[in-house]
């Protein structure tokens, strides 16, 4: 019973991947490209930015990498965390 | 280890070092930036640590050292952030000023200049020193705390 079910689900799950990659849109042509256009043709001007990748980074979403750099820090906070033990020199 | 790989870490110190300040100064112009700057510099800890053993954690300043470091660099990526509060959070305040960084840069392909970007250089230097100092406490922490050390 339980191994019929489960074949099933693998099937319908296989059959709902296959049906999204036959509907899938072709490389390259997005379905939206206005805030591209806006990067590519705004950046140099508004952050006077030769590189839009860095301008996009750390001006329109610099939000996310203070996420990026706070995740960074918590990792670190973590690792000291783990080793507190033998940090501290106790068993 | 051997005397081969103490001389090669040695030589490829100064080069290493310089690329990823490189890295980080140009991020604003040349693909790069803060964070694989960072990396780049972390790398060498890593590779003095293989090669010196534990004895290099204490040369290269401790676990203090890098911990403050780190947190100087947090903090001045979001102090940086907060100085552009006059128009928004993350406002680049000092883009097209004329100032420091303040050049204003053409449309299209130009050779690039260095004292563009506004407010981005700055955080990319606060980004590659928190990285730089969050990866290698990472690799520090975890090197001297295993039972093993480089023969």
């Amino acid at each position: 019973m339980i191994r019929s079910v489960k074949a099933a689900s693998l099937i319908i799950l296989l059959a709902l991947l296959l049906l999204s990659m036959m509907t899938m849109r072709p490389f390259g042509v997005p379905a939206d490209t206005s805030m591209d256009d806006y990067f590519i043709s705004n950046s140099q001007q508004e952050i006077s930015s030769n590189n839009v990748v860095t301008a996009v980074l750390f001006d329109y979403r610099g939000l996310d990498t203070l996420g990026e750099a706070s995740i960074l820090f918590a990792a670190a906070t973590g690792v000291f965390l783990v080793f507190r033990r033998s940090l501290s020199g106790k068993r | 280890m051997s005397i081969i790989v103490k001389t090669m870490v040695c030589l490829i110190a100064v080069p290493v070092t310089v690329f990823g300040l490189y890295v980080v100064s140009h991020g604003h112009l040349t693909p790069g930036g803060g964070f694989p700057g960072g990396t780049v510099i972390a790398t060498l800890v890593a590779l003095m640590l293989v090669a010196f053993g534990k004895g290099a954690g204490g040369k290269l300043g401790g676990r203090g050292f890098l911990s403050s470091l780190e947190s100087i660099g947090l903090f001045l990526f979001a102090f940086v952030a907060f100085l552009g509060m006059g128009s928004t959070f993350f406002g680049n305040f000092l883009a097209n000023t004329g100032g420091i960084f303040g050049d204003p840069v053409a449309f299209g392909s130009n050779p690039g200049n260095v004292n563009t970007g506004g407010v981005i250089p700055f955080m990319n230097l606060a980004v590659g020193l928190e990285v730089f100092a969050a990866l290698s406490l990472i690799i520090l922490i975890m090197f001297t705390h295993s039972k093993e050390d480089t023969p």
